[in-house]
């Protein structure tokens, strides 16, 4: 195209470098420059991720036309036979998350402007989200697994920065740690995996390794004496750790719904769009390892599947707005993370770029109504807000119909190849699975249409003043909405064929013949058209209008459940509020026993041990044995003399028998 | 001309040690029999070197004679000056009163 | 010839063994030094038989004559208590004969074995042999270096004993022949105008 060709001119390195280091600077300016530019603080950064979303619309195009790149660009430095290159791999899977990355950040940069204007941490905001996409983009981009960690280490730093943003609020605080702590057992994980890596295969580079492990197949580790493991299962499965960990998988889920207490632009980019799918594209990334792995494949395809559904399930006695969309991530990741599991790498890509695109979409326009509504989060307290808010509730309504898999919303398309997929799967879980992700999308339509209802429908139910006050928000605020709904619309469509069955990604992923689900759909593929009409008639598909029926009547046309219906799901209600005791769980059995640990450690270890016998303990002992030592030196000049000749006399006999 | 063997020599070179080792344990107080003790230390180093030298036809021993006694002389000087320092100080030279080592 | 050398070299052995005796079991240590010189004279006897007469030389000139000398000068200059130096004579006499005894046992032990000890005697030196040309000749020039050396030791054994022992006697009455050189008319001369009152 015409507005690109004067890239073409340029070294392509030139480019690949550009496309990180311009948010970067982006960040750079609005960080150092704040307090200076003030409210004009948005501009920098805006420019620099327009600049990366510009540039990464060109690496896609010519991707598309078959000009990948593969290679090191500086080596910072030589460690023995290890050397830690920057480097960049450039292929199709990588210019698809640019692009997402870029696309949905420049978004919500501009989202900002209008949701953010009268926050003291205006530029503070815009440096951190612009650090954000350098991270994400350093990350996609990588080429070997030390600038993968970097990345991932700094999406999660920012994460980490901006739950924690209003760091004057003590549940934010505890949010970010929270969010913090639980990574870290993830990227414990994943360090582990990427040590086994480098010492199975003697690199990092991606290329080295994926050429490796076709030798590393039948190799095995007793990590417990006597039952011997395939090494790459146990890589598999430690890279897996940190994706579940980023990607908010059960049980290390917990952090995602209360990273809600960042702002809502955060939540946006964050904590649905780009940084938890983090995880989904490492597992594609490494696609030729996990997929010489079954047992590996089908632990992943179980715990997204049981994320799906009963994420999904707490979503529904949510009342906080945010929460309920933030467990709905939690149950769509859980879908992206089953198609990984049933191979369908592609699939989960396709879901994931979808999502990004509404799930965004629906963040932001969930802030858009809290930003009317006050700062009221509470679906409770809303109500009626169809009429004062247009354009947020047609887009909030195309998300919801994206996310409850309603055609010809993008949603539908990812989602039901997804289900279709996992039910093709051969592994021995497979069939569990896809009961659980077919029941999930009568999950998901029933808690998307509930929160629909009540925030838009019905009676209103916030007090006066807020009433009064309501008012579509600034076309900052809606631009991103309407730019995002057309895509959430037509992404579905456009994407299906080249990027859901895989045609466009097959240079980037490796997927064994008799895992490939996918490729089992594609051989009957009659066009999108035929996929769309053979998903009416499918159960998922009807699961979602029962799910949506259910929602009307329960919500809109009756006043919440009925009693009857009430009393019945009574204990289950209880067991969803409770998000089945993981936070208890955690607060009892690992937060105090590890203040029980650490308290022992603090007695024993540092006080009794290293302070007592060791520090004070040497320090005593070397005391006590002077005290008697000292008598030694009587100061008296003959009893040295006399020291000096029976040692010598001694040495003398010493010489005579051992030469004897 | 001479003949005793070497080792007659050497017994009577470590005949000569063993009195000033005894001279060393019997005047442990009297600094300077202590140092007389230790100059008969050196003389039978000294007839050591000697009688090596002669016995097995290399001046290079009676050189080091020659430093020995050098090195002696030394002492011996710098000792008795260290002696007559202390005993202005102290009034006497026994060896008891000079304690401050003590730990 | 060879008889009278063998009865010269247990002679002096017997007188230098004896004086050594004494010097460390004499009460009185001005004897002790005058043993002392008894069994340097001997050794010098022993050096001769063994044909260093510079050796010889040097020990009786150096140590009789100097280092003698001084430690007689010592002891008579300080004025000692002898009897509370005596206490306790023998008290580590047992210790002091076991490992004596040890140790001769052992060295003695050494030379029965080791065939260095039945090294016969070498035959007489020829009439002409110098020994002191041939001990200067091998000092200044094997030897160049540590001759030096042993000259540098031996200065600073005399600085080290003069600094040692010098004392400064403010009382007593020296002359400054710098400051006297020094002086000038205005810091000793004082004008002074005697003209008395007129009449």
């Amino acid at each position: 195209m015409w507005i690109f060709d004067w890239l073409n001119a340029l070294p392509p390195l030139w480019v690949y470098f550009l496309i990180p280091l311009a948010p970067l600077a982006g960040s750079l300016v609005a960080g150092l420059g704040g307090w200076f530019l003030g409210h004009r603080a948005h501009w920098a950064p805006i420019l620099g991720v327009t600049f990366a979303f510009y540039l990464a619309l060109f690496v896609l195009l010519q991707v598309l036309h078959g000009r990948t790149f593969y290679g090191n660009v500086y080596t910072w430095g030589v460690f023995g036979s290890l050397s830690v290159p920057i480097g960049f791999d450039i292929d199709s899977l990588t210019a698809i998350m640019m692009v997402v990355v870029t696309f949905v950040s420049l978004c919500v940069h501009v989202y900002t402007i209008g949701y953010m204007h009268d926050d003291p941490g205006y530029a503070r905001f815009f440096s951190y989200i612009s650090l954000f996409t350098f991270s994400m983009l350093m990350l996609v981009m990588s080429n070997n697994f030390l600038q993968l960690f970097f990345g991932w280490e700094a999406v999660g730093l920012v994460s980490y920065l901006l739950i924690g943003f209003w760091f004057t609020r003590e549940s934010a605080n505890q949010g970010a740690l929270k969010a913090f702590l639980v990574n870290r057992v993830g990227d414990f994980g994943f360090l582990l995996g990427i040590a086994a890596i480098y010492h199975y295969t003697g690199s990092l580079d991606y290329r080295t390794v994926f050429a490796e492990v076709p030798s590393l197949v039948g190799q095995t580790v007793s990590i417990l004496p006597g039952h011997p493991w395939s090494v790459l299962t146990w890589i598999a499965l430690l890279l897996f750790i940190g994706a579940m960990g980023k990607s908010a998988q059960v049980p290390l889920h917990v952090w995602l719904p209360e990273s809600m207490e960042g702002p809502t632009p955060i939540s946006a980019l964050i904590h649905a769009a780009t940084m938890v799918t983090a995880g989904i594209f490492l597992v594609a990334r490494m696609s030729p390892i996990y997929e010489k792995s079954a047992t590996a494949l089908s632990v992943i395809l179980i715990i997204g599947a049981i994320t799906a559904l009963f994420m999904g399930l707490v979503g529904l006695v949510q009342n906080d707005i945010k929460r309920i969309i933030a467990y709905s991530t939690l149950s769509q990741l859980g879908y992206m993370t089953a198609a990984l599991g049933a191979s369908a790498f592609s699939a989960a890509i396709f879901h994931l770029v979808t999502h990004a695109f509404f799930k965004a979409l629906l963040f932001l326009a969930a802030g858009s109504v809290i930003h009317a509504m006050a700062n009221e989060q509470d679906i409770r307290k809303m109500g009626g807000l169809a009429r004062s808010m247009p354009i947020t509730y047609v887009t909030f309504l195309i998300a919801s119909l994206a996310l409850a898999g309603i055609p010809p919303f993008a949603g539908f398309f990812s989602k039901d190849l997804i289900i279709e997929a996992v039910g093709q799967s051969h592994l021995a879980d497979a069939g569990l699975a896809h009961v659980f992700l077919v029941l999930g999308a009568l999950v998901t339509a029933l808690y998307t249409f509930r929160m629909f209802f009540l925030v838009f429908h019905g009676q209103p139910r916030m007090d006066e003043h807020t009433r009064a006050h309501l008012h579509e928000s600034p076309w900052v605020i809606t631009l991103p909405l309407v730019a995002l709904a057309i895509l959430s619309v037509l992404t579905g469509w456009l994407l299906m064929k080249p990027v859901g069955l895989g045609g466009f990604l097959d240079s980037s992923l490796r997927i064994q013949p008799t895992f490939d689900t996918v490729g089992a759909i594609a051989a009957h593929w009659h066009g999108t058209a035929a996929f769309l009409w053979e998903g009416i008639q499918a159960w998922p598909f009807w699961l979602a209008v029962l799910g949506i029926g259910l929602a009307a009547l329960f919500y809109l046309v009756g006043e919440g459940l009925p009693a009857p219906l009430q009393r019945i799901v009574q204990p289950a209600i209880w067991v969803l509020r409770q998000k089945y005791g993981f936070d208890v769980f955690n607060q009892i059995v690992l937060v105090r026993g590890a203040l029980l640990l650490g308290r022992r450690f603090w007695h024993w270890g540092d006080q009794a041990l290293i302070d007592g016998a060791m520090v004070n303990g040497s320090a005593q002992l070397v005391a006590r044995a002077a005290a008697s030592w000292r008598r030694l030196q009587t100061g008296y000049i003959y009893h040295y003399a006399f020291v000096m000749i029976i040692g010598f006399v001694l040495f003398l006999t010493y010489f005579t028998l051992g030469r004897g | 001309m001479i003949p005793p063997l070497l080792g007659q020599w050497l017994i009577l070179a470590a005949l000569l040690f063993s009195i000033g080792v005894v001279g060393i344990f019997l005047n442990r107080k009297n600094v300077i029999i202590l140092l007389m003790a230790i100059e008969i230390l050196l003389l039978a180093v000294n007839i050591n070197f000697v009688a090596f030298s002669r016995y097995l036809g290399n001046l290079d021993g009676q050189i080091f004679v020659f430093f020995v006694l050098t090195v002696a002389a030394a002492e011996a000087a710098i000792g008795l000056a260290i002696l007559v320092v202390f005993f202005r100080n102290r009034r006497s030279i026994n060896v008891e009163d000079i304690d401050e080592l003590r730990g | 010839m060879e008889l009278t050398t063998t009865i010269l070299f247990y002679v002096f052995a017997a007188i230098l063994l004896g004086s050594a005796l004494l010097v460390i079991t004499s009460r009185n240590p001005v004897y002790s030094a005058l043993y002392l010189v008894l069994a340097f004279f001997s050794a010098a006897a022993l050096f001769l038989l063994l044909g260093a007469e510079f050796l010889a030389w040097i020990l009786v000139l150096v140590y009789v004559g100097a280092v003698m000398v001084l430690f007689l000068f010592v002891v008579m200059m300080l004025d000692i208590n002898l009897a509370r130096l005596k206490e306790g004579f023998l008290h580590y006499l047992p210790l002091g004969l076991a490992v004596a005894l040890v140790g001769v046992l052992e060295m003695v032990a050494i030379l029965w074995t080791n065939p260095l000890g039945k090294v016969p005697a070498p035959s007489p030196l020829p009439a002409q042999v110098d020994n002191t040309r041939a001990l200067g000749q091998l000092l200044y020039t094997h030897y160049l270096y540590p001759f030096e050396i042993a000259a540098v030791i031996l200065l600073v054994a005399i600085i080290a004993a003069i600094a040692l022992t010098l004392r400064r006697r403010p009382d007593t009455k020296t002359q400054n022949i710098a400051k006297q050189l020094d002086v000038r008319p205005k810091e000793r001369v004082r004008m002074v105008d005697l003209r008395g009152p007129r009449p």
